[in-house]
């Protein structure tokens, strides 16, 4: 939480509704993403209750486990699941397009879409993960086999919640996620994962304010929970009753009777946050996208791309329960390097990121007052182009000469500051340039900012950064446990326990 | 903290030279006339979060029923669990005690480096329990009941422990022991508890919990609750010990947590240590146990008596009650929600403030207390005084920032919207 979103939350609570904290969206939306709602029964580690699923805001598919405490109709409504996802999934590994990898030394294809799954709020994420580790080491055959598509929807799921910790990805987002990422609603970040609270506050329905609306969200006859869990209550007076006449039924009309009746019950559940989800997608299509999601949706392609080919070798193993001491040292690294990327890449998208930057020191921003485009800096060996601006600013200016800046407008060039001067309650900055201005001694047109432009400069970079060195899995040192002990899989993987 | 007018010295000194305000009196006289609301480990454990709050410290010193208060007052707790819930934690916890613990003691030995190949198994569960068939619902009926058979469930708890230590018996396992622990003042009985093992010389708490671990990890908030609620039961145990003349310490502050491994029902078990855990516990038990200096500064005509009339309906008017309410001090914060009865009355209370949009955001406000004064001092409207001059400083800064990027951004926005439409 910055200063800034600090702010902009107080000035929600006085104009009762929501406040900009971005003005470009930050996360790719998928032109059909796949809206994924759902609902768990309490108490149990992991199962499904039911979901409602589809690309198609007037179409969805709503599935159900008329008892969830049976693993039978577990994974049943696993293979409908997949049934729902595994096409929407394949639909993307069409058109490909060829980049370069490897800095230039290879050529790989690219699917030019990837799928994308848009889920109420993290803990739908959570759900989404386990139901992965739940169905992934499943066997087709012997004693508890289940459809072939259920292992496959397992890998798949894993896959997804693997991204949703990548720092900007958008292959699996959480609404609560991207909404107040844009966003700053007057209550709290804890009563901001409740979906109906945080719409109401960010688009409140016409003659309410946004703490009404939020307030009448809270109530979950009105609003049931966006999941997975649901009401305490709804399960008292509603739902256990209706699942034990489920269990309860003599014949088959009974049972299908007591089904409608169930699906009638989770239906009205799911239904408004159905709603809320597109509700959430529309809003968001509101704003431009930053200029820097492209490249991060690029990333998730490749991710995609590379994973789809492996599920599509036909030699494709489920992901293991945990990750061995490299591989978790190297996820931490890729983790690591995406994060400095985001925030990076953000601030340069969004002067009210970068904002946010000024006002910690990490980055100022004013008016050009003189320029020498032309200087040359011929101490060297060679003379080279090495111009100077001078920037006038207003913001608090800790850094010191020899800081290197960069400017959003011109992220190739290198700024180094030079001197740090007060001047009538501001401070004179002056900069040299390297980079980003060709070869000649002559800087092009537009490459040099020029008196009177308004330009930022912060801290902040994007450049590439190598991967740390690790050693082979199997050069593990003993400080991290040896080498891994044998394959991971096991037959008793599939033949897992189930309550 | 209190709040100004709330304070009147002359009254407060008045009263502790007659000598009339002996705390529990006060306190029986700010719960009214019903029989204390009971703690369970769990209200215990909530003592310790937020143990800042003056409103809450007094009420459950006073052991008013907080939930009733709240409904009456109009702001109702979203509280209670789900029936499946509840029936998988029952049906767990039966499982893993069947065959006389023999599963128990098997992850106690495999956990707890033990070596006793077999254990005495006790249960003393009360048969009249209320638990014992209906779940947790009737844990408020049952705290509103008479002390005299749990203090008779404690004795023969004491009476088991005391028995197997002084017989040097090899291992006992005691199932639903009733364990007391003063809190502030008043004995609270904690039942049904988790198991106790009592083997080669040491006391183990055992709690039973039936969230999953799932390849070697739990839910950490769920872990954390575990720890609180256990060291609890710890720090009842080593009261039990010390009241039988034995070295408390013998209680060992590493609980055993079993709770059902990965997808299964099979049991699996992992070692919490609660030092910490107990060290917060017993600074907050400490402190409500000095609760005159909080009831010292408070009107001598204060009660949250609901005046239940013959069918048991709360009759006092809301609004006398949220003044009553409103005399005491809470600290609000959001985490509140999840965790006091009476969150939503002072939610309300704090509507304006900067606390009640969550600590972090109070903190990077520079700790101003109300949203009107950081917009004051935002915009230049209100001159800042000499403490504010720094945060005000910072505040403008923000706010010339925030106006300038959004002012910037607006033209912005509308050019890329166009110029990226296919």
């Amino acid at each position: 939480m910055s200063t800034l979103t600090a702010l902009a939350r107080v000035q929600a609570v006085a104009a009762g509704v929501a406040q900009p904290i971005a003005t470009v969206r930050h996360v790719h939306l998928a032109e059909r993403p796949m809206v994924v709602v759902p609902l768990t029964l309490a108490g149990e580690a992991n199962a499904p209750l039911a979901a409602m699923v589809g690309a198609d805001p007037d179409a969805p598919r709503l599935l159900i486990v008329p008892e969830p405490r049976n693993r039978d109709l577990r994974f049943a409504f696993a293979a409908e699941l997949a049934a729902a996802l595994l096409p929407y999934i394949d639909a993307h590994c069409g058109e490909t397009e060829l980049v370069a990898a490897d800095r230039g030394r290879e050529v790989r294809h690219r699917y030019r879409d990837a799928p994308q799954v848009l889920v109420p709020n993290t803990a739908s994420v959570s759900f989404l993960r386990l139901l992965g580790r739940s169905t992934r080491f499943r066997r087709t055959d012997g004693a508890h086999a289940v459809h072939p598509s259920v292992p496959l929807l397992g890998q798949w799921l894993t896959f997804l919640a693997e991204r949703a910790e990548y720092p900007g990805s958008s292959l699996l987002v959480a609404m609560t996620e991207a909404l107040a990422l844009h966003w700053a609603t007057g209550q709290s970040a804890l009563e901001d994962q409740n979906l109906a609270a945080l719409l109401g506050w960010i688009d409140p329905p016409p003659g309410r304010s946004g703490a009404e609306a939020a307030a009448l969200a809270e109530d979950p006859a009105v609003w049931p929970p966006a999941g997975p869990l649901t009401d305490p209550e709804f399960d008292r007076t509603r739902l256990a009753p209706a699942i034990a006449e489920y269990q309860a039924a003599a014949d088959e009309r009974a049972r299908r009777r007591a089904y409608a009746t169930l699906e009638e019950l989770l239906r009205s559940q799911l239904a408004p946050t159905w709603e809320l989800m597109w509700r959430g997608v529309a809003r968001l299509r509101r704003l431009p996208p930053g200029e820097r999601v492209a490249n991060r949706w690029a990333v998730d392609r490749t991710a995609f791309t590379e994973y789809a080919d492996y599920v599509r070798s036909g030699e494709s193993r489920p992901q293991p329960r945990r990750d061995g001491a490299v591989a978790a040292a190297q996820r931490l690294d890729r983790w690591e390097r995406a994060q400095a990327s985001y925030a990076a890449q953000r601030a340069y998208d969004d002067p009210l990121v970068l904002a946010d930057y000024r006002l910690t020191g990490e980055a100022f921003a004013g008016v050009v007052t003189a320029a020498q485009p032309d200087r040359v800096d011929d101490r060297g060996k060679r003379p080279v182009l090495r111009p100077r601006i001078e920037v006038v600013t207003e913001d608090w200016m800790p850094l010191r000469p020899g800081a290197v800046v960069y400017s959003p407008a011109r992220p190739r060039q290198r700024a180094t500051v030079v001197s740090v001067t007060p001047r009538d309650g501001a401070t004179a900055v002056v900069l040299e340039l390297a980079g980003g201005m060709g070869r000649s001694l002559t800087a092009p047109p537009g490459s040099v900012p020029a008196v009177g432009e308004w330009v930022a400069y912060t801290t902040l970079t994007d450049e590439y950064r190598p991967p740390a060195a690790f050693p082979a899995p199997e050069e593990t040192p003993w400080t991290h446990g040896g080498p891994p002990v044998g394959d991971e899989l096991t037959e008793q993987d599939a033949d897992e326990d189930w309550s | 903290m209190y709040r100004a007018g709330v304070v009147n010295p002359v009254r407060s000194a008045q009263r502790s030279e007659t000598g009339g305000c002996d705390a529990r009196g006060w306190l029986a006289r700010l719960r009214g006339p019903l029989p204390p609301h009971r703690h369970t480990a769990r209200t215990i454990a909530a003592l310790t979060r937020n143990p800042g709050c003056h409103r809450r410290a007094l009420l459950d010193s006073a052991g008013v029923d907080k939930q009733r208060l709240a409904r009456q007052v109009g702001f109702p707790a979203r509280v209670g669990q789900s029936p499946f819930a509840i029936a998988r934690s029952a049906a767990f916890a039966a499982q893993v005690t069947a065959d006389g613990g023999a599963e128990l003691l098997r992850l106690a030995r495999e956990r707890l480096g033990l070596t006793i190949s077999e254990a005495r198994y006790v249960d003393l569960r009360r048969p009249d329990h209320p638990l014992a068939a209906a779940g947790v619902e009737a844990q408020a009926a049952d705290r509103a009941a008479e002390a005299a058979p749990l203090e008779d469930a404690y004795a023969a708890t004491r009476a088991t422990i005391s028995d197997a230590v002084r017989r040097g018996d090899a291992g006992v396992l005691l199932d639903h022991p009733t364990l007391r622990l003063e809190v502030a003042g008043q004995p609270a009985y904690l039942e049904p508890g988790p198991l106790a093992l009592a083997a080669e010389g040491r006391h183990h708490v055992i709690t039973i919990k039936s969230f999953a671990i799932l390849d070697g990890q739990a839910d950490p908030a769920k872990v954390s609750a575990a720890a609180i609620e256990s060291a609890v039961y710890v720090l009842a145990l080593r009261h039990l010990l010390a009241d039988i003349g034995h070295d408390a310490e013998l209680v060992s502050p590493e609980v055993l947590l079993v709770c059902p491994r990965d997808f299964s029902n099979q049991p699996t078990a992992a070692v919490l240590d609660v030092r910490k855990q107990l060290g917060v516990l017993r600074r907050q038990l400490a402190r409500m146990a000095r609760v005159e200096a909080l009831l010292a500064s408070l009107p001598p005509d204060l009660t949250f008596d609901l005046a239940v009339d013959a069918e048991g309906v709360p009759t006092r008017p809301p609004e006398e009650l949220a003044a009553a309410l409103r005399s005491v001090a809470a600290r609000y914060t959001p985490e509140c929600l999840a965790v006091c009865e009476l969150a939503y009355f002072c939610r309300q209370e704090a509507a304006g403030t900067t606390a009640a949009l969550g600590r972090s955001v109070q903190e990077q406000l520079g700790g101003v207390e109300s949203v009107e004064t950081v917009l004051g001092l935002a915009s230049g409207r209100l001159t800042p005084q000499d403490e504010q001059a720094e945060v005000a400083a910072l505040l403008r800064a923000a706010a010339r920032l925030r106006a300038e990027a959004l002012s910037a951004a607006a033209p912005r926005t509308e050019e890329q919207s166009e110029v990226r439409r296919p």
